[in-house]
């Protein structure tokens, strides 16, 4: 029974977990509170789950783990970017629409009482054709490269955020919040999204209960909107779509032979992973704040690719569960380190495990023998 | 046949299990220096084990290891590694090329046996330091090709080289090896062109009276005759004929190799003795069943068909398949009778034109192949045909999801998710019917036997009630007991639904016992197509390649 | 025809690179002597590093990503000559000889598990620099000073464990760079002496035309001459022929006995080795070491240089190399200043070139698949052949 456990959950995944447990139970003793420690996990895991959910089309698809994320993230940053920068347009429109059309509750009351939630959700109708887009050469291109989908797609990532930062700098950008102040063009490297949509899914129906012996955080809203898109990610990974690419990842050669087409398939789990990306990282942004531009995105991936390995996945099979034992394993170990073994230690050693654990378990992914018969 | 001295080689009673399934049984025969011996047999006659065993391959170890002796120069051996059979000199030309295309020649020839030039550094690390000395390298590999009498530079690099150099290289490798005496050829002549062949076979009969043994496997009896000294036949893991050449026509060789009309020991071997139609009269009974003769439309024609399938090439097939029939495809590995179905099912680049009922069918799309209501079953049951990793009724209800529709909740093109509860109930149909062995539909099929994950293949072609079922090698890799059970179910099948049954196998005499009319597949044209009560030696001579011609050409001469 | 095509496809990079150059040069302004003396300098800092990559892409085990574990390596032996106080060509032997037995030890291990992930080899080493990183860093920061002894306080975070960001290499700096101090001046300079290091460097000649005085590194130069003796050598010898197998066809070299895990791990164990040299080298030109930095772009920007050169995954020579080098690190100078003084933005520049170097190296890994998986293609037709001899 116990070894069955093991088997299934893998030993990697056993270690993380009991170290995790072990340093909440030593939270208490060195002075850090278990309350804060698992708001802050909450919350990383509201922040990071959709771009972690990103992964599951195209492991499932056969195309390896989405090393690629941060095309999906320039999509995403596009979209943040310019519902800022169209703003008040947009508003301006949609109150124009409800006049236009004599929709009475589409008035500007209402545009101006939900301008947040709005800008908000223009972000991400902007940033999903834009990513659809993106998406549909990503897999085009990655339907030439079979066999190679990872490094490639690490190297598309890398390549379109250092593209990107040449057009971050030349885009004709006006809004005085986002460009340099001194030159007048040009995007900064951080961009608030304070009186945008800061906080707009943290803070909605937030559980917040600080007092003197609590001090408890919970993200409703955000953990509802990962939820939710995990969900339609579950439902689709149902459709007759989704089969087929369980089916092309599982054997591209029996899916052939059943009907499928492959590459169009594939393709479709690019987009759909790009697509998360974007939406994801608008996600993270409203609540850390920020839109971190030019290098931000870099090194976005492997965090990602780290946590649904860390939650069970392999390279080539991942589903829901997956992602969300990943994503709080993950996260809470980033949380919980730097707070318990600093104050343990005197010193930070978060961005050490980081690498260690992140990049160990990709390893341990990477060289696991591949299923005889194949 | 012995000559008083000690022979080369000697096999002594060789015999071999496979998880109760026996292949080889009493298999004793001596080679001498400089003697030829031509070695045929059908497919899965036991000759690759044969060579498995004498070249010590992991295959046979693993598997509980082999019976009887191997001598060499009258001393017992048991090789455990290729490379210690290398080191008793005996050679190997297999009917992949293993050469380096990026290489010359000479590099090629001597792959890990380079001249090296002695220095310093190999004594303070090991010779993989020293550096090669090219002139003598390609004085060596020049001296190789000469003897095979070619003219090839040693310089000339592979990748450049037309097919039948590359042969050349193989066979010039293994001689160059110091102590080489004896050579086994596998198949060598099936990529060379007419007179490619022709100087090959000059090559090896100079070769053979430098004293190097050859041992040459061919299914082109003609040269087989010509060449060798004497013929050992291989069948059903026995040695049924060890003459001198001379002895033996083709046409005798032939049925010697698939006729069992003269041997009773061969009953043993049949896995459903009631359907065997070793007698004419079974056959007959079946095509003479009432419910196939009333009427008789064609299923299926075909006309012209080529398929660019890799290593089973169909250049020019027609043939027609009538209503509830089962129609066989036979001959041997390679020569494109598995290309057939492929093609038809749209797996493989195809040309010319397919008529189902009439209707011509779209091909290169196995979607279209599916949606005529025809179904396949796949050769390669792990690579095309299963979902290793997915649980059963995945795997037998796909096609039919996919294709038809079917265990789908909700509205068509617009939003379907599958129904896993009418998957599970078909699964679980077949999982009764078939008796397949099986924790529950939510297995995985990688976990399954190779029987049961044929049973799992075709209740996945069942599902989707096909008008016509294409099978490919349905008995390849499953013990007996099986077989019979799957060729039971194709049989009653085609009885209760009236389905018309193509079957592509290598295994002649299942095709006697199931089918109506049987074609025979030979370098990637239909032979001829025989009523399934014809005797044997009639197939034997279509999938030897032997036409009529040669026959009378040779009785003549 | 087709050769046309495959000489075009070959030298596409290259050529690209050139016609870049040729607009920016004259853009940013830049003298040629000064030109000259940059790119000699990028040539002795950079080109050990590229040459190291060498025999693991004739080992068929692509491009080398797990470099970085010989530049950590050889870090790790320059923060050790550094605590010591052992300066000069002496502390850069040593350093060497701290290096190579980690660099030895990292390549074995990073051997082992690329066999362990055949046909992703370049992902694999990819994550690999990673993860090793985090042990390096692990090493450096935690435990140097505490279970290592480090004793130089000069070396030593405040907190009195762990090492400083930035570690000063004044002891080795320029050390192999000006053993043999040369200098080519214009004939307007001939006059002046120029001293390098308190040493009096001699005129090696004198150039009509030229302005200033280029200083060559002479002895680096020699150095890596000598190693592009060895390739050469290396190339020639059983175990170079073994690897160029085993680049080819596994399993042929397999089936003719060639040790190939073995031969696979002993091309990266030198490839580390060299990396380890190449960084010291490297770092001695700088004369600053970038405790947890320095090696974090030397796999990336050498693998560029190598592809803009004109290597792809599968094949590189040492004319790649210094095509490379050359190519790429023009590019380098001109770049920023160019795109200064075009768009009126040094920033632009900068990232343009960040962008060509992941770019060049996502279009190779591109192109190579591409290629291999249409070769694949072509191989299947050929095998089909003219059975029958129709």
């Amino acid at each position: 029974m116990i070894r069955r456990f093991i088997q299934n959950a893998g030993w990697p995944r056993i270690i993380i977990a009991l170290f995790l447990l072990g340093l909440f139970i030593a939270a208490p003793f060195v002075g850090v509170r278990v309350d804060t420690s698992l708001s802050n996990t909450l919350v990383r895991f509201g922040m990071n789950g959709v771009m972690v959910l990103a992964m599951i089309p195209m492991v499932q698809a056969g195309c390896g783990l989405n090393f690629g994320l941060p095309l999906g993230i320039i999509a995403g940053l596009l979209g943040a970017t310019l519902s800022i920068e169209w703003n008040t347009e947009i508003l301006a429109w949609l109150s124009g629409l409800g006049t236009q059309y004599k929709i009475s509750w589409l008035n500007d009351m209402f545009v101006t009482a939900w301008r947040e939630p709005l800008g908000f959700a223009s972000a991400i109708i902007i940033a999903v054709p834009i990513a659809a887009i993106l998406g549909w050469f990503y897999g085009k291109l990655l339907n030439r490269v079979k066999g190679d989908e990872m490094m490639i797609a690490t190297y598309v990532g890398f390549s379109s955020v250092s593209f990107m930062c040449i057009a971050w700098l030349l885009l004709p950008y006006k809004h005085p919040t986002m460009v340099w102040g001194y030159a007048g063009k040009g995007l900064r490297t951080t961009i608030s999204v304070e009186g945008y949509w800061l906080h707009v899914l943290s803070d909605s129906l937030a559980l917040n209960i600080q007092t003197d012996d609590i001090h408890l955080y919970i993200p409703t809203g955000m953990l509802i909107f990962f939820a939710v898109m995990a969900v339609l990610v579950w439902i689709f990974m149902r459709t007759k779509t989704g089969t087929a690419m369980t089916a092309v990842g599982s054997n591209p050669e029996f899916a052939r032979a059943s009907g499928v087409n492959v590459d169009h398939m594939r393709t479709v789990a690019v987009m759909m992973s790009t697509i998360l990306g974007a939406v994801g990282i608008i996600v993270y942004e409203q609540s850390f704040g920020f839109i971190q531009l030019y290098m931000g995105p870099f090194y976005m991936a492997l965090p990602a690719v780290a946590s649904i390995l860390l939650g069970g996945a392999s390279v080539n099979k991942a589903g829901i569960l997956n992602v969300i034992v990943g994503t709080f394993l993950f996260q809470g170990i980033l949380t919980m380190t730097p707070s318990v073994i600093n104050s343990y230690l005197q010193t930070d050693m978060s961005e050490v495990i980081r690498l260690i654990v992140s990049n160990g378990m990709i390893l341990y992914a990477l060289t696991r023998k591949v299923r005889a018969g194949r | 046949m012995s000559e008083g001295n000690t022979p080369l080689l000697r096999l002594d009673h060789i015999g071999k299990e496979f998880y109760g399934n026996r292949v080889l049984s009493d298999i004793s025969f001596d080679i001498n220096a400089g003697e030829i011996i031509g070695l045929v047999g059908e497919n899965g006659a036991g000759k690759s084990t044969l060579l498995n065993i004498l070249f010590g391959m992991p295959v046979i170890s693993s598997t509980g290891g082999h019976e009887g002796k191997i001598q060499i120069d009258g001393r017992n051996v048991n090789f455990t590694s290729p490379n210690q059979a290398l080191a008793h000199g005996i050679g190997m030309v297999h009917q992949e090329f293993s050469l380096i295309p990026g290489f010359t020649a000479a590099e090629n020839i001597l792959l890990n046996r380079e001249v090296l030039n002695g220095s310093s550094m190999s004594y303070l690390f090991s010779d993989r330091v020293s550096t090669l000395n090219r002139t003598a390298m390609n004085e060596r590999a020049r001296a190789a090709i000469n003897t095979l009498g070619v003219n090839i530079s040693p310089y000339m690099s592979v990748s450049e080289m037309p097919v039948g150099y590359k042969q050349f290289i193989e066979i010039a490798r293994e001689i160059d090896r110091k102590n080489t005496r004896l050579l086994f050829l596998d198949e060598p002549t099936a990529v060379l062109a007419e007179s490619e062949a022709e100087i090959l076979i000059a090559a090896l009969k100079k070769l053979a009276r430098s004293g190097i043994a050859i041992v040459f496997i061919s299914h082109r009896l003609s040269e087989v005759k010509e060449l060798c000294h004497r013929i050992l036949v291989l069948r059903d893991g026995r040695l049924i004929t060890d003459r001198p050449a001379d002895e033996l026509t083709t046409r005798q060789i032939a049925s010697l190799m698939v006729g069992r009309q003269s041997s009773s020991v061969d009953l043993e071997k049949h896995e459903i003795p009631e359907e065997i139609p070793a007698e004419p009269e079974t056959a007959d009974s079946v095509l003479a069943s009432p419910k196939k003769k009333k009427k008789i439309r064609p299923a299926l024609k075909v006309e012209h068909l080529w398929v660019d399938m890799p290593g089973e090439t169909v250049r020019d097939v027609s043939f027609e398949v009538k209503k509830g029939e089962i129609f066989g495809i036979g001959g041997l590995a390679g020569h494109g009778k598995l290309g057939i179905p492929n093609g038809i099912m749209g797996l493989y680049p195809a040309g010319g034109t397919v008529r189902l009922f009439g209707r011509k069918l779209t091909l290169n799309k196995p979607r279209a192949a599916l949606g005529r209501k025809m179904a396949f079953v796949s050769e390669d049951r792990r690579g095309v045909g299963l979902l290793l990793d997915e649980p059963l009724d995945w795997n037998i209800t796909f096609t039919a999801m996919q294709t038809q529709g079917r265990f789908l909740l909700g509205i068509p093109y617009i939003f379907q998710v599958r129904n896993e509860h009418a998957m599970r109930r078909e699964a679980r149909k077949f999982i009764d019917s078939l008796s397949i062995k099986c924790t529950g539909p939510g297995q995985l099929a990688g976990e399954l036997s190779g029987g049961n994950q044929q049973k799992v293949c075709l209740a996945k072609a069942f599902v989707l009630r096909p008008n016509i079922l294409l099978i490919c090698e349905p008995t390849r890799g499953i013990d007996i007991g099986a077989k019979s059970l799957v060729l039971d179910t194709l049989k009653e099948y085609n009885r209760e639904n009236g389905t018309t049954i193509i079957i592509t196998s290598s295994e002649l005499e299942e095709l006697r016992s199931v089918c109506n009319r049987v074609a025979i597949v030979d370098e990637g044209k239909i032979a001829g197509i025989l009523p399934a009560s014809s005797p044997a030696e009639d197939f034997g001579m279509l999938m030897m390649g032997q036409t009529r011609h040669d026959e009378e050409g040779e009785e003549s001469a | 025809m087709r050769k046309i095509f495959d000489l075009v496809a070959n030298n596409a990079v290259p050529a690209v690179f050139i016609i870049i150059s040729a607009f920016a040069i004259p853009l940013s302004g830049y003298s040629a002597s000064y030109l000259i003396q940059e790119l000699l300098t990028r040539i002795g800092r950079n080109s050990f590093l590229i040459l190291s990559l060498l025999i693991p892409i004739m080992a068929g085990m692509g491009l080398n990503f797990g470099m970085v574990l010989g530049a950590m390596a050889g870090q790790i032996g320059l923060l050790f000559i550094c605590d010591w106080g052992v300066v000069g060509i002496p502390g850069m032997v040593l350093a060497c000889l701290i290096g190579t037995p980690i660099a030895i030890v990292l390549g074995i291990f990073c051997g082992h598990v690329l066999n362990r992930a055949k046909g992703r080899e370049m992902v694999t080493s990819y994550i690999l620099g990673f993860f090793i990183n985090g042990v390096y860093q692990m090493t450096v920061l935690y435990l140097m000073g505490w279970v290592i002894p480090i004793t130089n306080p000069a070396l030593l975070l405040s907190r009195g464990y762990g090492v400083r960001n930035a570690v000063s290499l004044l002891g080795i700096r320029g050390v192999l760079d000006n053993l043999i101090p040369t200098i080519i001046t214009g004939t307007q300079g001939a006059g002046q002496f120029l001293s390098v290091n308190g040493a009096k460097s001699y005129i090696l000649m004198q150039i009509p035309f030229l302005e200033g005085a280029i200083r060559i590194p002479l002895a680096t130069l020699v150095v890596i001459a000598l190693f592009c003796v060895f390739i050469v050598w290396f190339r020639k010898t059983k175990l170079g022929q073994d690897m160029r197998a085993i680049g080819q066809s596994q399993s042929v070299a397999d089936s003719s006995g060639i040790p190939v895990n073995r031969t696979r791990i002993i091309a990266i164990v030198i490839s580390t080795v060299l990396a380890c040299y190449g960084q010291i080298i490297y770092l001695q030109n700088m004369g600053t070491l970038n405790t947890y930095n320095s090696h974090d772009q030397t796999g990336m920007f050498s693998i560029a240089a190598l592809l803009i050169g004109g290597a792809s995954v599968s094949r590189a020579t040492i004319a790649n190399v210094f095509a490379g080098v050359i190519l790429f690190h023009l590019m380098f100078i001109v770049a920023p200043v160019a795109g200064k003084n075009l768009i009126g933005d040094a920033q632009i520049g900068e990232y343009f070139r960040v962008f060509v170097s992941y770019g060049i190296i996502a279009i190779s890994l591109v192109l190579h698949a591409w290629r291999r998986n249409r070769e694949r293609e072509a191989a299947r037709r050929s095998l089909r052949g003219n059975k029958g001899g129709e």
